[in-house]
């Protein structure tokens, strides 16, 4: 169930205009940067990073989309196969700033596998990674963020999600409580 | 949409629901992906052992399944009957067992006998995909002959093929049949009637004995290759005669009304069931069906892994 609204969509636009700046503070006129998706739930945030970024820059920004499904440490942990999503990375990372984007940072499993694949491109000069949502001190693995939209502290049993005007009708963050699961 | 397997083992098209079908080509849309990459390996399959049992020759599928499996990180043993103890008279079952013993989680084999590979799945514990028995089934064939008719043609529903060649002693147009069917194409198969079993009407397959004829009439056409090993006695007078009647040369090509899309399973005998011209030309998805086999190939390995329990 529905326990409280994180973000609104007001707070969310500003949000993500302030990751924009932070992002030009340090990557300038992203010529040797590109900007990377996680599927399924990174692309969302990459799609409107991309279309303010175009608007303060005034040119194109390069963008792919990666699916980590085969580089997850949960295969056959599960009942069913992982299906996977689709991987749009039609330019060379050789030497490139890479920034990483996803919707909710919460174990770093996700951003572990991420890395992983990534590399399988080439061999980038660096990696950043950006998200909208920082679930503190619930990580398994030693992965933090360098851009965070909002870090906010939850209990394991609690589930963040992003969510989209296009897909879910609103542009919101929520925090719900176990019983929605049922 | 479904995401597991309605099978347990891959053994035959037959077994496979339309949805499976849709399930391993999607899954093989992101491994093609995978292959074209700089660096080709996932590290999906890292805790799973592979046998490889070719108990009949073959090349392509030999080589399409260790590199889908490679490519999956798998680790993998070979085994091919030439210079093993099958020789010394072990049993097929024995001869299994006792690869299993060394901890192999799915084994891949091809054989001579029809049946086997389903035999062998009811009798031991590890998955089983069929690489090819005897006149039977090959089911990863079918797999990316599909696949590849789909992104061509932009999908497989509705179109017709047409198999030509030595349907009788063909595992490959058995499956093909099966295969193109669940997906809802319609299925001629042309050649000299004696290679044609009695049974095509049965399946609900157009049968022809004039080429040019079942060329008009399809979409996409398969040239399988006379398998001159099965054949225990002479079908036809010479290969001369069968190049003449039934193989696919540039004049019958270019005088169709549209055009078709030319497939060969290989190996390819040059001159008889097809020319070379036809075989290079722009019409033949030849080779980008060798390249999607490994894509299929690796969909399938990782569906059936992911049911492996731990």
């Amino acid at each position: 169930m529905e326990k409280q609204v994180i973000l609104n969509d007001k707070h969310l636009e500003l949000t993500l205009k302030r990751l924009c700046h932070e992002l030009i503070e340090t990557h300038n006129d992203f010529s040797e940067t590109v900007i990377i998706g996680l599927q399924p739930r990174g692309i969302h945030v990459v799609q409107r990073i991309k279309e303010q970024l175009q608007n303060i820059l005034k040119k194109e920004v390069t963008c792919g989309t990666l699916d980590i499904t085969f580089f997850r440490d949960d295969f056959r942990r599960r009942e069913t196969p992982l299906i996977p999503s689709v991987t749009n990375i039609d330019f060379s990372i050789e030497n490139k700033n890479i920034v990483l984007v996803d919707d909710v940072l919460f174990t770093g499993r996700t951003i572990r596998s991420g890395l992983d694949a990534l590399l399988s491109f080439g061999r980038p000069k660096g990696v950043e990674l950006l998200v909208l949502v920082d679930r503190r001190f619930r990580r398994d693995l030693p992965i933090e963020a360098n851009y965070v939209g909002k870090a906010v502290d939850t209990l394991l049993s609690e589930r963040v999600s992003v969510e989209w005007a296009e897909i879910e009708g609103q542009d919101k963050i929520v925090l719900y409580s176990k019983e929605n699961d049922e | 949409m479904m995401n597991n397997l309605s099978v347990d083992h891959l053994t035959g098209i037959k077994d496979l629901t339309a949805e499976d079908i849709e399930l391993i080509f999607k899954t093989a849309d992101s491994f093609k992906e995978v292959i074209n990459r700089p660096i080709k390996k996932v590290p999906s399959l890292r805790d799973i052992t592979i046998a490889n049992l070719f108990f009949e020759n073959s090349t392509r599928t030999k080589l399409s399944f260790e590199l889908a499996e490679k490519r999956l990180s798998a680790d993998i043993v070979n085994f091919s009957a030439s210079g093993s103890s099958v020789k010394k008279g072990e049993t097929l079952v024995d001869t299994v067992n006792n690869i299993l013993s060394m901890k192999v989680d799915l084994v891949v084999m091809r054989h001579p006998n029809p049946g086997a590979a389903t035999f062998l799945s009811k009798k031991i514990g590890a998955k089983v995909i069929n690489a090819g028995d005897g006149t039977h089934e090959h089911p990863t064939q079918a797999l990316l002959d599909s696949y590849s008719i789909r992104e061509k043609l932009g999908s497989v529903k509705g179109k017709k093929v047409v198999i030509v060649g030595d349907i009788l002693h063909s595992r490959v147009a058995l499956s093909n049949i099966y295969c193109l069917q669940k997906q809802g194409a319609e299925v001629m198969v042309c050649g000299p009637l004696n290679l044609i079993p009695k049974n095509m009407k049965d399946l609900g397959v157009k049968v022809s004995s004039n080429l040019k004829e079942a060329l008009e009439w399809c979409d996409v056409a398969n040239m399988l290759r006379i398998q001159l090993e099965r054949q225990d006695e002479t079908f036809f007078p010479s290969l001369r005669e069968y190049a003449m009647l039934f193989g696919l040369n540039k004049e019958i090509l270019d005088s169709l009304s549209k055009k078709i899309v030319v497939m060969h399973p290989g190996p390819i005998n040059r001159g008889v069931e097809i020319t070379s011209d036809v075989a290079d030309s722009e019409q033949s998805i030849i080779l980008q069906q060798v390249e999607n086999g490994v894509a299929i190939r690796m969909a399938v390995i990782y569906l059936l892994a992911s049911q492996i329990e731990r």
